[in-house]
């Protein structure tokens, strides 16, 4: 097994009209890890996350899935790469045409060619693994915020993939479902070897799940630490992470820049 | 000179006492809120404005509520005397009354308004801007179109990766689904015609011609164009507003990472069942003009059935038929490609839904009425 960074981002600035949503950053994602992405809101955590799968094309830097530069990879290349990958969107991303179950088989009979009923027993299988057994066929609409969120869950992870990104898993769901979900995530992740980056601000979730974190900070349009949660969350030179760890407001600074 | 005035305003529930002129003390007293904020600024803000001014002092201590809004009205007061640079200062202020000014976020004051978005540049920039935007959108329109037409032939060639179901559920939506109304329009469209040209012809007793004017207008222009227009109105805006809310859900981005190609996955179909459906519309809709113009040849002008089929039949060439199929399928291709394009398009929430959608009906009225002209006049050359 060559490199183990399976994600590299390499001075990926983002630029929406004028203005700057990211400038000049630069992370790795190392193979089976779970890394947590943080931030405060706006800070541009779902706007990364967009350009790690392809789904945006940035201002300028590269972004590098299993060695494939995925910023100028051809549309068939970006295919393969995607299969690779899944994904649960901030919004869910269910079609809201399906229904659950369609939601889930949608990419298995796609790209697989297992007989209807397998593919019936493992979108069963993969329901009931978030716990939505008996909801194979509610649409979208017909469920809760939270629920839609589990859903998501189990579509990304239909295709067994070697990469799940997954954006704000846990906001708001209740604290048992919740830690529910931090056990499913982690299981996956050590029993598959599934490689998770998570964008997240539950600082609960965050401490038990993570392996590693990046702190986006919009002030500085970029990443203002990286590491164990763990350790940052007392040792971190800068204020502004430790009051993240430790749930302090801070005085506003006439700069609006939290210093590196 | 001392002068003392003491203005009215119990009514309003306060009271505004404004001491000398020089050394003015202003005393507040009283409740101090939304309601009577604009009495408030009216007496006090010409304070400010006196020549004669050297310091202000604000008394606050007969206060007795105030408002957020109260509060940022003192606070201006202050950030004005401070670039007057007078000496300001607040006395006898309660700690309420502070309580609720520190509520305030003072260095948002200060920095003002954010400079707007986007400033017009005056005539000129105007229009070049809109001109840009215009080819911008050209530019977008073809490209989309030149997608649209290549993921129709890869399917064309790959029959099993089309999706059938949609492709069926979409007939129904356009096609079977407004049959009726298309069925009413037409048919009452012939009957007027026929109507009112009757009332003429009767004049020279050329009542028989009425049979072959609705057909051919009908089949050769207007059955084209009232089945695209009204497929435009019903299909192009759902399916502009069908595909603007997937793309607001983020669900044409789940399935780009699916590993799905959108356009093949949701545009395709419904090209596929536009092209098969509006062609079949549009001879309904021609059947349905006729019958409305034989009810008026047969109940009005005393003709038969079968000597208004007949006119009818005599009128009408293979020719006219098959462009007015021809004309059809290119509409279907213009209105399902519009309401995609306007449809991926989208970004942002529901008002973009909302433009798109009524961009797609728009830009496919416009392109169905200058594609009938370019047809109307190439077919008038070319002749087989
Ligand atoms: N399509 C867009 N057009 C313009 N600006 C955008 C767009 N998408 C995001 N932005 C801007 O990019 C910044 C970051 O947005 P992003 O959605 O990445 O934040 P986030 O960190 O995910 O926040 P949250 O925690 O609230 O989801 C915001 O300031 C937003 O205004
Ligand atoms: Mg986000």
């Amino acid at each position: 097994m060559g490199d183990s960074r399976v994600i590299r981002v390499e001075n990926l600035s983002v630029r929406y009209g004028d203005e700057v949503v990211l400038q000049d950053v630069t992370m790795d994602v190392v193979r089976g890890e779970i890394l947590v992405v943080a931030g405060g809101s706006g800070s541009g955590k779902s706007t990364l996350l967009r350009h790690m799968v392809g789904l945006s094309r940035p201002s300028s830097g590269r972004v590098e899935i299993n060695g494939v530069d995925i910023t100028t990879a051809s549309p068939a290349e970006l295919q393969v790469v995607m299969r690779g990958i899944g994904m649960l969107f901030q919004s869910s991303g269910l079609l809201g045409s399906m229904t659950c179950a369609e939601n889930i088989s949608l990419p298995l009979s796609e790209f697989t060619d297992m007989p209807e009923s397998f593919i019936g027993e493992i979108v069963r299988m993969k329901l009931a693994m978030v716990g939505l057994e008996g909801y194979e066929d509610h649409f979208p609409n017909e469920l809760s915020g939270g629920m839609r969120k589990r859903a998501g869950i189990a579509r990304a992870m239909a295709l067994d993939p070697d990469i799940l990104f997954l954006d704000e898993p846990f906001a708001g769901l209740d604290p048992i479902t919740s830690a529910g979900l931090e056990l499913l995530v982690k299981r996956i992740n050590q029993r598959m070897g599934t490689t998770m980056v998570i964008v997240s601000h539950e600082l609960e979730s965050i401490l038990s799940l993570a392996q590693r974190i990046v702190m986006l900070d919009k002030g500085k349009k970029g990443i203002i630490a990286e590491g164990d949660p763990r350790v940052l969350k007392d040792e971190s030179p800068n204020p502004h992470v430790r009051h993240f760890f430790n749930r302090e407001i801070e005085e506003k600074d006439e700069t609006g820049e939290h210093g590196a | 000179m001392k002068s003392s005035a003491r203005k009215g305003g119990e009514d309003r529930g306060v009271s505004i006492v404004i001491g000398e002129e020089r050394e003015a003390r202003l005393s507040l007293s009283g409740r101090l809120s939304l309601d009577n904020l604009e009495y408030v600024m009216e007496r006090v803000d010409p304070l400010l404005g006196r020549p004669q001014l050297v310091s202000l002092a604000v008394d606050l201590e007969g206060l007795v509520r105030i408002d957020s809004a109260a509060a940022l009205f003192l606070l201006r007061m202050q950030e004005e005397a401070r670039r007057r640079s007078l000496p300001f200062e607040f006395v006898n202020i309660s700690p309420r009354v502070m309580g609720i000014i520190d509520l305030l976020d003072k260095s948002a004051i200060r920095l003002g308004p954010p400079s707007p978005r986007e400033k017009s540049g005056g005539f000129f920039e105007d229009v070049g801007r809109t001109s840009v935007m215009f080819l911008d959108d050209f530019n977008q329109c073809m490209t989309f179109g030149g997608i649209l037409l290549s993921e129709a032939l890869y399917c064309a060639l790959h029959p099993a990766s089309i999706r059938w179901n949609d492709v069926v559920l979409s007939v129904k939506k356009i096609g079977v689904d407004g049959l009726s109304i298309l069925a009413l329009i037409s048919f009452l469209m012939g009957l007027i015609m026929a109507f009112m040209s009757s009332l003429q012809l009767k004049q020279f007793g050329a009542n028989m011609y009425v049979a072959s004017l609705v057909a051919i207008a009908m089949v050769r222009e207007l059955g084209p164009i009232i089945t695209a227009i009204l497929v435009a109105g019903r299909s192009g805006s759902a399916i502009a507003a069908e595909i603007g809310t997937m793309k607001v859900n983020e669900e044409v981005d789940a399935l780009v990472t699916m590993g799905f190609n959108p356009v093949r996955f949701l545009a395709v179909p419904k090209l596929l069942a536009a092209i098969v459906v509006v062609p079949l519309l549009t001879f309904f809709s021609d059947l349905f003009a006729i019958g409305g113009g034989m009810a008026v040849g047969i109940l009005g002008l005393g003709l038969t059935f079968h000597t208004y089929a007949d006119l009818t039949s005599w009128a009408l060439t293979v020719h006219d038929i098959v462009t007015g199929v021809l004309k059809s399928m290119v509409f279907a291709v213009l209105i399902t490609g519009i309401g995609c394009q306007r449809g991926f398009s989208v970004q942002g929430g529901a008002e973009a839904v909302g433009n798109a959608t009524t961009s797609a009906v728009v830009a496919g009225l416009f392109l169905i009425i200058v594609t009938d002209s370019v047809f109307a006049l190439v077919l008038n050359y070319v002749r087989w």
